[in-house]
């Protein structure tokens, strides 16, 4: 009776939730950082770093532009936080379930992950500075050029597996071994969306900073600047989770530590194409990235469709 | 959508050195640029004046942290010709081979901050490290990193021995290697091809009304290069081509840029290979005859032209320095007309921008009306020193008293 109340409440608030989801997320940066710094020739930051920085930002003074709405300024910050670490829980990770799960929840998953994008074009929008307006624009034009893709590229898992759940595709996966093979395009896809989606180069256009000082963070100090980081940490790893489970669902089902394991290799693969790819690319133009998203990718996603609907037809 | 004026400068992180571009945007794209200069006034030519020629040499060589053996040769080139000093030819060798080294360690700089304006940080990071490599051949030749300090009027202060030599010959070695990749970089790699081409465009026609120098006139196919045009130091007896490019946007800056590097090369070999021996410097007269000299230098931003008028003293009359980033700045706002705001950081450092050795003059501005309400107005000395001693006494500090009381303690 008890253990029915507080597991759920541990497990939502510290293992696997959200602050398993804090320290992974700052475990993932500090991999991004170093492996992006070893790519350069560079030493890259120790360990802790990641912390050190949140803690140091944290402790500093906040300080709120006169001419900026206050209460939303302050409020976008923890919004992030929530829906991505909201998000997180519907993500199964070694398990073929999802701490929790319904019908549908891939879309739910998606929206709460463009909750974060939408809360940095609020945040700038409404610092009112000219830096962080135009790097507000841009996070919303950047949105419309990678979320379709990103969400045609999922679908096509969903359609094979028939199933609108994470956790129904992972099981379907798990009765099918190597089908998601078949997947292999939409994971590049996803894979590439997600740069967009984590504000990386070469899709770190919104806060671009030899163009727009800090884009739509511009105005934003302290702690309020922390969290923001720290939800981009977060959505890191829920975004690599995303993909790890729609796209890779092997080794599910394993004993926990050893699934454990798997996952945290699944996920830190991810990390490490995402920092690859932005090792190797300089940052695009808006323009070019509408073009390029709306012109190369999305069509990508649709041969995906396709060749999964054909696939599905002739194999079962 | 409402024209929107974006200040880039005179703080922002595109710009390595304060200096203020206003842009009119209407969306992404760039409809005016307002350029103001004088953020960065050091006084340097009038320091020149009250300082003897040697001295000086000093001090010009500090203009740039980065072209300064440009400016110091282009100096003791006009104080040698006013002079009639003959310059052995041996020194005449090594003042080429630092200034060739020093465009190496120059464009590499150059390509690693493009890097870096268009997002490419792995592009900055390799430039950089493989820039030292040249910085430690310049710290062995001349004991620095920069402001190398070797040039003395009448010749050079360093010599160069067969050990030197072999490890100048080693590193350039590795430097070729290393420029024959980034050439590979800059004709394959894709999102750097589709970030720089076509951006910042300057037609053959608005480089010559504009009379914009050094690689950002090359890249647009005009064989513009004093060390060809007018040489000067050994340059005449090397072979060597003008690397020019007909693209004419900042995709053609790098190639060109890139090109010359292994232009320099050729040109450091066949340097350390005829370089006579031979004395490296002749006697230099303190005082300096009354006349005037114009002495123009290839910096790796383009053409730098130094003005020096004796007077028959240890001390110029008057020294002028038209450092190559002025003769570019006009450029800039045609290059940028049309643009998007993403494209104004790359398009700026394409002329490879070096403000504060461009800035000369302060003008006062009222800063609540901006620019245009500025009224230019000259005081003189006497004026000027009594606006010195009220803006003090307004701030508690009379000198008057200060005077009188350090009088008293003189007595």
């Amino acid at each position: 009776m008890l253990s029915g109340v507080v597991v759920p409440i541990l497990n939502v608030l510290l293992f696997p939730g959200l602050a398993f989801l804090c320290v992974a997320g700052l475990f993932g940066e500090y991999f991004d950082r170093k492996l992006y710094a070893r790519l350069h020739n560079r030493v890259g930051p120790p360990l802790l770093q990641p912390l050190a920085d949140f803690v140091k930002l944290a402790s500093k003074q906040e300080l709120v532009p006169r001419e900026a709405d206050g209460r939303i300024f302050r409020a976008m910050p923890v919004a992030a936080v929530a829906a991505t670490a909201c998000a997180f829980l519907y993500v199964p990770m070694w398990g073929y379930d999802a701490l929790f799960g319904f019908e549908g929840d891939l879309i739910v998953v998606l929206y709460l992950l463009m909750l974060p994008t939408l809360s940095f074009f609020l945040g700038g929008i409404y610092s009112t500075s000219l830096f962080a307006s135009i790097g507000a624009l841009r996070v919303v034009t950047q949105l419309f050029a990678y979320e379709v893709p990103l969400f045609l590229a999922l679908l096509s898992p969903a359609l094979m597996s028939g199933s609108w759940s994470i956790s129904g595709i992972a099981s379907f996966y798990g009765a099918h071994p190597w089908w998601w093979c078949f997947n292999l395009i939409g994971f590049g896809v996803g894979l590439t969306a997600s740069l967009g989606k984590l504000e990386k180069v070469p899709f770190d256009i919104a806060e671009a900073e030899t163009e727009i000082v800090g884009g739509v963070f511009t105005e934003y100090s302290g702690r309020h600047l922390a969290l923001f980081h720290l939800a981009i940490d977060m959505e890191a790893i829920v975004v690599s989770s995303l993909l790890a489970a729609v796209f890779l669902p092997f080794g599910l089902g394993l004993d926990p530590a050893l699934g454990f394991l798997i996952y945290c290799l699944k996920v830190a693969f991810v990390i490490a194409l995402l920092t690859l790819l932005r090792t190797v690319m300089a940052r695009l133009r808006i323009d070019q990235m509408m073009a390029f998203c709306w012109k190369i990718l999305a069509p990508l996603a649709f041969l995906q469709i396709i060749a999964c609907l054909v696939l599905k037809g002739a194999l079962e | 959508m409402a024209e929107m004026k974006i200040p880039i400068g005179p703080q922002h992180p595109a710009l390595k050195e304060p200096e203020s571009f206003l842009i009119s945007l209407s969306g992404e794209r760039i409809k005016d640029v307002g350029m103001r200069l004088g953020y960065n006034h050091r006084g340097m030519e009038k320091a020149a004046e009250q300082r003897t020629y040697v001295q000086d040499v000093y001090l010009l060589e500090r203009i740039c942290g980065i072209c300064s053996h440009s400016h110091s040769t282009a100096f003791v080139q006009a104080v040698e010709e006013i002079a009639g000093i003959e310059v052995p030819p041996r020194a005449k060798y090594i003042r080429t081979i630092v200034g060739e080294l020093e465009r190496v360690h120059s464009h590499l700089l150059w390509l690693g901050v493009a890097g870096h304006e268009i997002g490419f940080d792995t592009l900055l990071m390799y430039a950089w490290r493989d820039r030292e490599i040249v910085m430690d051949i310049l710290s062995l030749l001349t004991g620095n990193r920069v402001n190398y300090a070797v040039n003395a009027i009448g010749g050079v202060h360093r010599d160069i021995d067969d050990d030197q030599k072999a490890q100048i010959l080693k590193a350039i070695d590795k430097l070729e290697e290393r420029t024959k990749y980034y050439i590979e970089v800059a004709r394959e790699e894709k999102t750097l091809i589709t970030r720089l081409s076509g951006v910042g465009y300057l037609s053959k026609n608005e480089v010559l009304s504009l009379g914009a120098v050094g690689p950002a006139a090359r890249a647009s196919g005009i064989a513009r290069d004093t060390r060809k045009d007018d040489p000067y130091a050994a340059y005449a007896q090397l072979d060597f081509k003008v690397v020019t490019d007909e693209h004419c946007d900042v995709y053609g800056r790098t190639l060109v840029r890139v090109g010359e590097l292994m232009e320099t090369y050729s040109m450091i070999r066949q340097a350390l290979a005829r370089m006579p021996a031979g004395e490296i410097a002749a006697r230099a007269p303190r005082r300096v005859p009354a006349g005037e000299a114009l002495s123009r230098y290839e910096a790796p931003r383009g053409e730098d032209v130094h003005y020096v008028k004796a007077n028959g003293t240890d001390k110029p009359e008057r020294v002028r320095v038209r450092a190559p980033t002025l003769a570019n700045l006009q450029a800039v706002s045609k290059m940028l007309e049309g643009d998007n705001l993403a494209d104004v950081p790359i398009v700026i450092a394409a002329i490879d921008p070096c403000f504060s050795c461009t800035d000369r003059m302060i003008r006062l501005v009222r800063s609540e009306q901006g620019d245009s309400g500025a009224e230019a107005r000259s005081i003189g000395w006497e004026e000027m020193r009594v606006r010195g001693i009220e803006w003090y006494r307004g701030r508690g500090v009379d000198f008057a008293d200060l005077n009188a009381r350090l009088g008293a303690r003189l007595c």
